[in-house]
């Protein structure tokens, strides 16, 4: 009757045995980028604290964030907004209990991808 | 443990035994992201660039401020109860236990970090 093997359960999910599809790469990429934007998160509050610090330390942070360097992890950071916030919309209509048939689910995954690289180079071309 | 039976260890609170709490948790956290991530973007993407002089004088503003301050705050909510479920999903035992405070005390000092820093920029 109890479950005798409570804490010793096998762990999830087991990437290695399925197949990849279209929505699982999504849903995985979806936790990449939300993981990666730590560093994202990171480096913006790092600027902030230079800019409240004093001149000479802005100077130092601001040029590694305004570099060609910095301009490249600028922009990937943005792609992984875009590709999380989303992904992030694509949760939230889910948790209504409306889309959840493959064929929606498949299209919204291919308007995730395709969105977030056009909201991307968008954004980009704004700011 | 042995007088309980399964339906009532069960009933309400699903094998988390906390229910749809964190679930909540995030729904809230995103739907305040889904608003503030837009607004962060379009505010910090234009100060990023600026002089020292311009970026100062730009988060002295109220709006750009509390844009900042509320998505440094709201975000790092957001990640410390995300990577929780990451962390659970990869991790059993004393490990899981450790990483989860690792990254709760990351998640705030980021967020306390950039409210200092906002808090010393604007007064």
């Amino acid at each position: 009757m109890a479950d005798d093997n409570r804490g010793n359960r096998p762990l999830s999910p087991h990437l290695t045995i399925y197949r990849p599809q279209l929505t699982s790469v999504t849903s995985i990429f979806a936790r990449i980028t939300g993981v990666a934007l730590l560093g994202a998160a990171f480096l913006v509050v790092w600027w902030f604290l230079a800019a409240a610090t004093g001149p000479e330390y802005f100077a130092t942070v601001n040029g590694l964030m305004t570099s060609m360097f910095g301009d490249l992890v600028m922009f990937a950071a943005l792609w992984a907004v875009c590709y999380h916030f989303l992904s992030g919309l694509r949760h939230l209509y889910w948790d209504t209990g409306r889309g959840l048939e493959v064929d929606v689910a498949e299209k919204m995954a291919m308007g995730v991808i395709v969105g977030s690289g056009v909201l991307t180079i968008l954004i980009a071309l704004i700011v | 443990m042995a007088f309980l039976t399964d339906r009532k260890r069960a009933e309400y609170r699903g094998s988390s035994r906390t229910g749809t709490e964190h679930l909540w948790g995030q729904t809230i956290s995103a739907v305040g992201l889904a608003v503030l991530i837009p607004l962060f973007v379009l505010t910090f993407g234009g100060a990023l660039g600026g002089t020292y002089e311009e970026v100062l004088a730009y988060y002295q503003r109220p709006f750009p401020a509390i844009v900042a301050a509320m998505t440094i705050t709201v975000s790092m909510i957001h990640f410390r109860h995300g990577i929780q479920v990451v962390i659970e999903d990869y991790t059993r035992g004393l490990q899981k236990k450790f990483l989860i405070i690792l990254c709760t005390c990351i998640a705030y000092a980021i967020a306390a970090t950039g409210l200092f820093a906002l808090a010393r920029i604007a007064l």
